[in-house]
Formats: C-alpha cells, sequence, structure tokens
C-alpha cells in the first residue's frame, strides 16, 4: 500500500490555517501535531471533541502520526458515550474545553499548548501515512438503539476530497481559505472543512462561524480566494438577517437538501457560485450540483450508481465495496442522478440526521415508557431558519413531561426532542401494529384543540 | 430648530419580557405558552432546553424586532442567555428599534 502525505502544502511557511485573521504556517502545524502525538495517551481510538478546528485537525493529524483511529459518532449524549465505550474500551476524549463532562478518560489540549515561533521545528519534512491505516470510524444512529460503525481508512478519505478539490474550483488551485459552520466532527465537516484544506494546499478557518454577522466578520478577515462551507439553515439565516458579505469566491451547502429557489437566491444575492454537495456517512461524498441552475447531480470520477431489486448500491472510486444507498435515486446515465428524497425512515433536522425506528428505540427503552413514537409533522410551516422540528405521542402514565424529556435528553440529540410532546391513553396502531401518518395527524390536532396554548 | 430622533417606545421591563417570551414560543414552535416560561431559568441546555439551531432562531427574530446583531465572540453571551430576564435586559439595552 502506498503512503499518503499529511498535507499537500509545499512549503513550510505555506499557510494552512487562519484563527482571527492571523496565519497558521505549515511548518508550525507540524511542529504542534508530532509534539502532540508524543504525548497523546495509550488508547487506540480517539473521541476528538476540539470546537476549535485547528486544534482538531491537529488532534487528528497527531492521532495519525500514532496510528491511532478517530470516532465520530452521531451524538455526545451519556448513552451514546456509554455505547462508544463498548464499542472501543481503550477510547480516550481530546478536548479543548476545560469544563467537558464526557465521560471518557480525557486530555485537555489548548491554548497553553500553543507553540511559540522560536519552537517551531527547523527541519521541513511532510509525514506520509499508510493509505491502509484506519483513520475513522463515523457512525450512523442505524436502526436497532446502537450506532453503526462505518471505518474510513487514510487512503480512501484522501482520495476522496483529491476529487472533491476538482470539483470545488478555485479549490483545486490551491491556495483557497475555507470558512465553515459546521462542526468538522462529522462526514461533511471532516472531508471538506478539514481535509479539503489539508490535501488541496488551502487554509482552514479555526473558529467556526455561527451567527449571521460572524459569518460576514469572519469571511473580511481572510484573504482571496475564499469560501464558506454550510448548509440551508444558515444560507437561510443570512439572507433572513440581510447581511451582506464581502466577495466570496464559492459557496458550498450540505447535511440537507437546498431548494432551488433558495440556491438561486443566495447566488444572487452574494455574487458567488454555490455548489451542492450529495453524500453519505457510508459513502462519503459522491457528487455536487450548481443547484440554482440544475437538477441532476454529477457524480464524482469513478464513483458509479447500480440499481439492484429496489435499491440503489454505490461503488468505485473512493468508495470501499458496494455500499447501500438510503436515498431514493434515479439514475441518468453513468455519471448522473435525480434525488428523489430520502426513504421514509429517514429523518434530517437542520442538518443532523437519524433514522426513527433508532428514536422509537430510544423513546421506548425508557424505563415507564409503555409505548412511543416519533413522527414528522409534515403539515408544519418551517421556522425562520427554516427548520421543522418532529413531534412524538407517548403513553407513559406514571412519568410527568419534564421527567420524560430529561429521560429523552440523555438518550438522543437535542435536535430530535419532540416539540410538541404528546401524551395519549393510547397509540392509534393499526392491526399490524403500524402507526397510519393520518391518524396521527388526527390526534395532533384533537391534542391542539384541547390544549391550544401549547400549538400557539 | 431640528427635532432629536424620538426614543424607541419605552416598554417597561415586564411587558418587553413578557414580548420576547411570546416571540420565542411563536418563532420556536415550542409546546408551552409565553406565560410558562420560568424568567429566571437558563434557555439553552437544561431549563428550556432550546439547542443551538435555537439560538440561532432567536438571533434572527431579535434582529428584525429589535435591530440587534448576536454575535458568537461576544464575552456577554454565556450571560445573556443563562435566563429570559438577563436576554431581554440585553434587549433593552441594546436595542436600536
Amino acid at each position: 500500500m502506498p503512503a499518503l502525505p499529511l498535507i499537500a502544502h509545499q512549503r513550510p511557511e505555506a499557510v494552512l490555517a487562519y484563527r482571527a485573521g492571523a496565519p497558521i504556517s505549515a511548518l508550525r502545524f507540524l511542529s504542534e501535531a508530532r509534539s502532540l502525538a508524543e504525548r497523546l495517551p495509550a488508547g487506540t481510538h480517539v473521541l476528538n471533541l476540539c470546537a476549535d478546528r485547528y486544534r482538531f485537525t491537529v488532534g487528528l493529524a497527531a492521532s495519525l502520526l500514532r496510528g491511532k483511529c478517530s470516532l465520530l459518532p452521531p451524538s455526545y449524549t451519556p448513552e451514546v458515550i456509554r455505547q462508544l465505550r463498548s464499542f472501543a474500551p481503550d477510547a480516550f476524549c481530546l478536548t479543548d474545553d476545560a469544563h467537558c463532562s464526557v465521560d471518557l478518560p480525557r486530555m485537555f489540549y489548548g491554548e497553553s499548548d500553543d507553540y511559540a515561533e522560536g519552537a517551531l521545528e527547523s527541519e521541513w519534512s511532510v509525514p506520509r501515512i499508510d493509505a491502509a491505516q484506519s483513520a475513522a470510524y463515523v457512525f450512523t444512529s442505524g436502526s436497532t438503539g446502537a450506532p453503526v460503525p462505518h471505518h474510513k481508512s487514510w487512503g480512501r478519505l484522501v482520495q476522496c476530497v483529491r476529487l472533491e478539490a476538482v470539483r470545488l474550483s478555485p479549490i483545486d488551485r490551491g491556495g483557497c481559505a475555507i470558512l465553515a459552520t459546521v462542526p468538522a466532527q462529522h462526514m461533511y465537516g471532516l472531508e471538506s472543512t478539514v481535509l479539503l484544506p489539508l490535501q488541496s494546499g488551502g487554509a482552514l478557518c479555526a473558529e467556526r462561524a455561527f451567527f449571521p454577522a460572524d459569518i460576514a466578520a469572519a469571511l473580511h478577515a481572510l484573504p482571496r480566494p475564499r469560501a464558506l462551507f454550510t448548509t440551508p439553515v444558515h444560507l437561510r439565516s443570512l439572507l433572513a438577517a440581510e447581511v451582506s458579505l464581502p466577495q466570496t469566491d464559492l459557496i458550498v451547502s450540505a447535511t440537507a437538501m437546498l431548494s432551488a429557489n433558495l440556491a438561486r437566491e443566495v447566488e444572487r444575492r452574494y455574487g458567488a457560485a454555490l455548489l451542492e454537495i450529495y453524500g453519505s456517512t457510508e459513502t462519503g461524498q459522491i457528487a455536487t450540483r450548481r443547484t440554482a441552475r440544475e437538477l441532476e447531480w454529477h457524480l464524482w470520477p469513478g464513483v458509479r450508481l447500480e440499481r439492484r431489486e429496489e435499491r440503489c448500491w454505490a461503488h468505485g472510486g473512493h468508495i470501499e465495496g458496494l455500499t447501500p444507498m438510503a436515498d431514493i435515486l434515479e439514475l441518468k446515465g453513468e455519471e448522473h442522478f435525480v434525488l428523489h428524497g430520502r426513504t421514509s425512515d429517514l429523518v434530517n433536522i437542520a442538518g443532523k440526521r437519524s433514522s426513527l425506528a433508532y428514536l422509537n428505540f430510544q423513546l421506548n427503552a425508557i424505563p415507564g415508557v409503555l409505548d412511543g413514537a416519533f413522527f414528522v409533522r409534515e403539515d408544519e410551516p418551517a421556522s425562520l431558519a427554516g427548520v421543522t422540528r418532529l413531534a412524538a405521542l407517548v403513553v407513559a402514565p406514571s412519568l410527568d413531561t419534564p421527567a420524560l424529556l430529561e429521560r429523552l435528553r440523555e438518550r438522543i440529540d437535542a435536535v430530535f426532542l419532540p416539540r410538541p410532546l404528546l401524551r395519549v391513553q393510547a397509540l392509534p396502531r393499526n392491526e399490524t401494529g403500524k402507526l397510519p401518518q393520518h391518524l396521527l395527524r388526527t390526534l395532533v390536532a384533537q391534542a391542539a384543540a384541547q390544549a391550544p396554548d401549547l400549538f400557539a | 430648530m431640528e427635532q432629536a430622533v424620538p426614543k424607541p417606545t419605552t416598554t417597561s421591563a415586564d411587558a418587553l419580557e413578557r414580548e420576547i417570551a411570546e416571540l420565542i414560543v411563536q418563532g420556536l414552535n415550542l409546546p408551552m405558552s409565553a406565560a410558562q416560561i420560568d424568567p429566571e431559568a437558563p434557555l439553552y441546555g437544561d431549563g428550556l432546553g432550546l439547542d443551538s439551531i435555537d439560538i440561532l432562531e432567536i438571533a434572527l427574530i431579535v434582529s428584525k424586532q429589535y435591530g440587534i446583531v448576536l454575535r458568537a465572540d461576544n464575552q456577554e453571551n454565556e450571560r445573556i442567555f443563562r435566563s429570559l430576564r438577563l436576554f431581554s435586559q440585553y434587549v433593552a439595552a441594546h436595542r436600536t428599534k
């Protein structure tokens, strides 16, 4: 197996990151990564929770240098951390939050560990990592209550983002500064906001821009070419806040489907091409489209889709083996497809993904819950940022609502907490045990009539 | 002589607090009435149980309604999201409309 370089930067003074607008050199990055690598604990699995994207990246590099594999679970609830411990008993947590309370052995990595310029290595040598080395396990919610691990080797990850760079001009030309509104700790964040700048000779931005005014200020502080990697929620919030952005060379959206109208409005308002990335935790990213102008997605070179019976499968390119796709895809020749939505069990709230089966399992595992089901409120108008939450019906006569919500919060990500959580005597299950959508809607309407306050 | 620009309508602290509670409940589609929000309870995490998407929504609501621009690097953020009361005091002090 070949070994692939950790970074594509060719010179020690090349900019690899910005923090508060100040450049951080590739030499400093490598010096800090090698130094941190020596100090990491013995465990071979790392939960890297550093919120500062530069520290996350140093942590990732240090882990790779020591042959340690990063764990990226779908959330950090106590229940998920328990499951992570049973998956990898030697796992430890690397964090830049002094108040981090994750129940794993913790190593703090913060400002006090930053290098002074004088302490940098004098030699310039870019480490190479064996392509077959395990770089990460990224987890999906699964449907049985336990997160499902997906293995990512270093070589496949690198191959994926090198193909991505080719699609996302001007990133392919190197030196592009990348600002992101998403954290590093999921597939999109890891690939596009960490590995893409490392492997294209670009620069990542340590801060995660969150509020519309943060995004504008952070972009102003970056030199051109500069790109914004974000989600439909943040794009909608930018437009709603009527914030103006400095000239930006590329805007990229992923995690949830972007409407063509929103894409056109963003392109008109900010004068930049908006490319949307399609991918999944299982495959990584595999396609892009210019959403304002085209419906069809263009697959990464070498990646192919195949229909077998009812499902679509992906293979080729950077994908390990034959991988089933959870979405409903219509093939248009070898290199293109149309996305017709997700299979009905999968939910995506503000870019976070789970399955109704997983959420229902966690709800019904709470002592005192006799029956319960989550459902999608399709009738509900979206909020300003375009988000519609889930609702749930629960039969739990011995638990009050605050206690129930507290138990649920220990098990599922807050974004999936039901709004509303409706208490009922029994669920309207039909003879096969299923919950017909129209009966759920009737129950919600009845509950709304009884307690109009709750549905103001 | 030019007239001074009139100051934003002076509302009492209680009225502003109730108005913001109403905007939050409506904007976030919370399953409760505005009166049910404990003005002393934390907005984030435990307490009212809002998450980061909610905080983004609240930022949009107060920017539209009161012209307030929230920033992630504001040292006061931890304090102002500690309760509805502290948040509405922040709005009262920084509103431009």
